[in-house]
């Protein structure tokens, strides 16, 4: 692994400063189950770490009020346990708990988690770390250098979002049912803070895959905030996968539900597993919009989701997957909503 | 059986008899090899960070390379080797330690974190001779083969009924399922997890 220089800040206004400070090569890390993971594949290559774990008082939950409001620096695992959490939101509770191991989510902060990098098999094999010889192009990680991807094997790649350059999966599950349910969140810079609704944090890759989130150099993620909603009740995080627990989803959906009866009055409906972003689901949502939820209203919301997708050469599957998982989660969800 | 034990008066051990053998065989390569390929190999000098750890109970003041992981920390400089390298990369879970009483993986925990906090290994699971609950469990149950995943999921299983995640069969599988078994020994591990878990309830 190449060599970094390590800094332990002990406020988010410090970690800022070493940032500026360190220059060109900085990176903010917090659990470092993504970054180290990389680091050590050669992919990331930070000259300056800033371990942003030190920071005092950057981990609290408050659910009381008009927003859920988890710091940047609590655990997956214990946003995932929280009692208001697991009662009123499960579709938050469980996109972190199917998210990684018990492990993972012990080291994992939510606020890194939104920021975690695509599992494309090209972009992480073919850096250097794990392979000799040839390496695989891949335009996310050396940009201009091609995509391996497109016409190769696509099995696990999106089916949304896609652009010539790229074609890489948006990774999380957390940041999907934090697009659900309008979530926003809240970066210090150098030039002071900000608020970024979540949907905007992503970008699709276009031309420019390697840049992935809208945050400027030296802006580190402190808190999310969720509004509250009733919705939160009738909501859940439905994921499919290889195998039934810690694996990437092939598709998943995040729901939440309004309903007046068997009718819903609005739905709240975002993808995870098929496209290059955190994937809001609006044509779904205007479809079942003052519509009674039955199979058939709710497989049609799944195919409208995915009315734009366009399928690679192995991952064809994902689109009718995507579509019932879908239907699955605006039923489970629904269910929940009588109970 | 004895006289295999000591190799030219000196004690000899599984490991010491791996470790010359490894150093052996990665000096002669590199000898043998392009200049160019040796220099490659040749680690870079990383910056060092002294650090204050508690492992096993006993305060260990050490001095590390910023880029180790705990994994490598607790092997090779505390000679700690209960913890396993499976992946190196977080998805096997055989390096799973206990860091202030939470399972971690160890291979993607950088060693500066615990700086201050406290390490569990396996080693330190033991009350002298008398085995942890959760270590005779999996001995009563024939949890296990080749052994090389037990330590992680002997950690991570004692962290998984103290989480009260213990509470059936199912919910076990998944508060696990970060542990992974080459030889599918799966149905004694939960069924170890399961005899501590009613134990400890009873």
């Amino acid at each position: 692994m190449r060599p970094f220089t390590y800094a332990r800040p002990e406020s988010a206004v410090a970690a800022v400063q070493a940032f500026t400070a360190a220059g060109a090569g900085a990176r903010y890390i917090a659990g470092g189950t993504s970054l180290y993971d990389l680091m050590k594949l050669d992919i990331e290559k930070p000259q300056h770490l800033i371990d942003v774990t030190t920071i005092r008082g950057l981990d609290g939950i408050e659910t009381d009020g008009e927003r859920l409001r988890f710091e940047a620096l609590a655990p997956m695992s214990t946003v995932a346990t929280d009692k208001v959490v697991l009662r009123d939101y499960p579709v938050l509770a469980e996109a972190l708990w199917k998210a990684a191991s018990q492990q993972l989510r012990n080291m994992a902060t939510v606020g890194g988690n939104l920021l975690q990098r695509t599992r494309c098999l090209y972009f992480r094999n073919g850096a250097g770390g794990t392979s000799v010889g040839n390496t695989y192009p891949c335009n996310k990680r050396e940009p201009g250098s091609g995509c391996a991807a497109i016409g190769g094997l696509d099995r696990s790649q999106a089916v949304l979002g896609q652009s010539p350059s790229c074609t890489a999966v948006s990774p999380g599950d957390w940041p999907v049912a934090l697009v659900a349910l309008d979530a926003y969140v809240e970066v210090l810079g150098a030039s002071g803070s900000r608020a970024i609704p979540i949907a905007e944090l992503y970008r699709l890759p276009g031309s420019t895959p390697n840049l992935e989130f809208t945050l400027q150099p030296g802006e580190m993620i402190t808190a999310i905030v969720v509004p509250k909603t009733k919705a939160g009740r009738h909501s859940t995080y439905h994921k499919i996968r290889d195998r039934e627990s810690y694996a990437f989803a092939l598709a998943s959906a995040a729901v939440a539900l309004d309903m007046d009866g068997d009718t819903v009055t609005r739905a709240r409906i975002a993808l995870g597993g098929v496209a290059t972003k955190p994937w809001r689901a609006t044509a779904a949502e205007a479809l079942l919009a003052g519509k009674p939820l039955t199979p058939a209203t709710a497989l049609a919301a799944g195919h409208a989701a995915f009315a734009d997708a366009k399928a690679g050469k192995q991952n064809g599957f994902k689109i009718e997957l995507g579509a019932r998982t879908v239907a699955d989660a605006l039923t489970i969800a629904a269910a929940r909503n009588r109970s | 059986m004895a006289d295999m034990d000591h190799f030219l008066g000196v004690p000899l051990t599984r490991r010491t008899a791996l470790g010359g053998t490894a150093a052996l065989t990665a000096s002669s390569l590199i000898a043998e090899s392009d200049p160019l390929v040796a220099a490659q190999l040749a680690k870079p000098v990383g910056v060092r960070l002294a650090i204050r750890t508690t492992v096993n109970g006993k305060a260990v003041p050490v001095e590390i390379d910023v880029r180790t992981s705990l994994l490598d920390l607790l092997r090779e400089q505390l000679h700690l080797t209960g913890a396993k390298k499976g992946c190196d990369h977080g998805q096997c879970g055989a390096c799973t330690v206990h860091v202030d009483g939470r399972r971690v993986a160890s291979c993607l925990t950088l060693a500066a974190k615990v700086d201050g906090r406290a390490v569990t290994t396996i080693e330190g699971l033991a009350d002298g001779e008398t085995l942890h609950p959760m270590q005779q469990a999996f001995i009563d149950h024939d949890a296990l083969q080749c052994g090389y995943c037990t330590p992680g999921q002997i950690m991570a299983a004692v962290a998984c009924v103290r989480e009260g995640n213990a509470t059936s069969k199912d919910r076990i599988r998944e508060y696990m399922s970060g542990n992974i078994c080459r030889c599918g020994a799966y149905v004694g591990i939960v069924a170890a997890i399961e005899q501590v878990a009613g134990r400890e309830k009873a």
